[in-house]
């Protein structure tokens, strides 16, 4: 137990001391909800959907959540590459202990990060219903642990971060674009359709969304079983693969 | 004399790549006891093994009474290390780094305190504890290294190449350290260096390897004599030919040779 807490401190500390890291977090989500939230409006209002700010703000939540999960995961190949991995590894811990104290760390930033864009949105004029915000909170959380687990996953299985760019490319944005964060799931071509369901963040927007707004498009009770499922097989397989790592 | 540290037949393969190749020694209790090697030699590998990093192919080792790959934990108690590259994190200060060994070791909260002066006051850093260690230059972080090692009072200190890049002064301190420990603590302390100087006066005995063999091991009079040399450095290049070894770069080395990539995450 000491030792998943002492892991999960060093992560909060790192974040909460690279200020810049905090704050360049946060650029992209608000250009997301400013740029987007009130570019794209006008015509979303025509074409009947309501009001895109709405829609839009807990998909740029969740987005948010994302980035930070996965950073903070990718972030074991730094630890692999500048010796502080090795400092854990041959200390008397189980790699399980070290793998859920890296992940409960990473998850705790991710869902701080996550809170921090709530609060914007609010700011530039999202009003949610409150009345669900309990729910809200644990799909934040859900997301935030499975996405930083799903993270350190690719970590244990990379060399060096020569395959960093790969991953930023062909897993998390397209984790991005292919959710439900944009835009409706309804009436997408039926390629796009099969394609964002089996995204996971897909059940991680509709369920914040969902929560906050009462537009859902696979319902809480779905969302949030499958999001439980995946993040207890995610790590499992990225306690697995963390323990396979040698140095 | 009792043995702390007991390798026998140890190999390990890397696809076919032989990088030990059945190795058996001995340390003593309380040795200071050099391991010396050209660049590839297997040493690291060695190092690795012994310290449960990395699985061996086949053969045996004892830690301490303990058998590495059975016994990992009680393996891990019994040894402290400084690895070749540094392993800090920078950004937490010295004292968050010791404390952060101190809990994943599980040593009780009030010796741990009590501790961490004792040792950091040693390394001569204690009025540097509530530094961030990326301030340090790099003969403090590898003083700091060297206490936070010792922090849970291990009978072994493995030390690889601890001096590497430090100058005249921090090695000739970090050298007082060691001894110390092995004179008022008992400590054995096994290390890697390139510097020849260093094992003919600090080392009890020597073991030169090459090419994944130990070619010879015994106390510095005995080495000199089989080989008919004067020095340390001659009985080495007696035993290890004068040709380059070039070494393929790990992983960290291929990484620190692109600057631009540090700042990036880290």
């Amino acid at each position: 137990m000491n030792a998943i807490y002492i892991l999960w401190l060093r992560e909060l500390k790192r974040y909460f001391r690279s200020r810049a890291r905090m704050i360049g977090s946060l650029g992209q989500p608000v250009l997301f909800l400013l740029a987007l939230g009130f570019g794209l409006g006008p015509v979303f209002q025509r074409a009947g959907q309501g009001n895109y700010f709405q829609f839009l703000a807990p998909g740029v939540m969740a987005m948010g959540i994302l980035f930070t999960a996965i950073f903070a995961g990718i972030q074991v190949i730094w630890d692999k590459q500048f010796g502080f991995l090795k400092e854990t590894l041959v200390a008397p811990v189980s790699r399980l202990n070290i793998m859920l104290g890296k992940t409960l760390g990473g998850a705790t930033i991710a869902f701080i990060q996550g809170t921090v864009v709530f609060i914007l949105a609010i700011i530039f004029g999202f009003r949610p219903d409150l009345t669900l915000l309990p729910l809200t909170l644990l799909f934040m959380l859900i997301i935030a642990i499975f996405f930083t687990a799903l993270g350190i996953s690719v970590a244990s299985m990379l060399e060096d971060i020569s395959g960093f760019q790969l991953i930023m490319n062909f897993l998390v944005q397209p984790l991005f674009f292919l959710s439900g964060a944009l835009y409706p799931l309804t009436n997408l071509p039926s390629v796009l359709t099969t394609i964002t369901s089996i995204d996971p963040l897909t059940y991680g927007v509709d369920g914040i969304r969902g929560s906050l707004t009462h537009t859902t498009h696979f319902g809480l009770g779905t969302d949030l079983g499958v999001l439980i499922i995946l993040m207890f097989v995610v790590l499992s397989i990225g306690s697995y693969l963390f323990s396979k790592i040698e140095m | 004399m009792e043995n702390i540290i007991a390798v026998a037949d140890l190999v390990k393969k890397f696809q076919s790549f032989v990088a030990v190749n059945a190795i058996t020694f001995q340390v003593g209790k309380g040795e200071i006891f050099a391991f010396l090697g050209p660049n590839g030699a297997g040493k690291t590998t060695t190092i690795k093994m012994l310290t449960t990093l990395l699985q061996p192919t086949s053969g045996t080792i004892t830690i301490n009474n303990f058998d590495v790959v059975r016994e990992k934990d009680n393996v891990r108690k019994s040894f402290g290390i400084v690895f070749q590259d540094p392993s800090l994190e920078d950004e937490l200060t010295a004292e968050e780094n010791m404390e952060f060994h101190g809990v994943l070791y599980n040593v009780p909260k009030h010796i741990r305190k009590q501790r961490i002066k004792e040792l950091l006051t040693f390394v001569e850093l204690w009025d540097r504890k509530n530094s961030l260690v990326k301030t340090f230059s790099g003969g403090m972080k590898r003083r700091l290294e060297i206490a936070r090692g010792l922090l849970h009072h291990p009978k072994i200190f493995f030390l690889d190449e601890p001096t590497l890049g430090l100058d005249p002064q921090t090695r000739n301190h970090i050298w007082s350290y060691i001894k110390n420990l092995r004179d008022k603590e008992g400590i054995t302390i096994f290390f890697t260096t390139h510097y020849m100087e260093e094992a003919q006066e600090m080392a009890d005995r020597i073991a030169i390897m090459d090419h994944g063999k130990i070619m010879t091991i015994g106390t510095l009079p005995e080495l000199l004599q089989a080989t008919k040399t004067k020095s340390l450095e001659k009985a080495f290049l007696h035993l290890t030919g004068n040709e380059i070894r070039d070494e393929y770069a790990s992983a960290s080395e291929r990484l620190k040779a692109r600057p631009f990539m540090r700042g990036r995450m880290g």
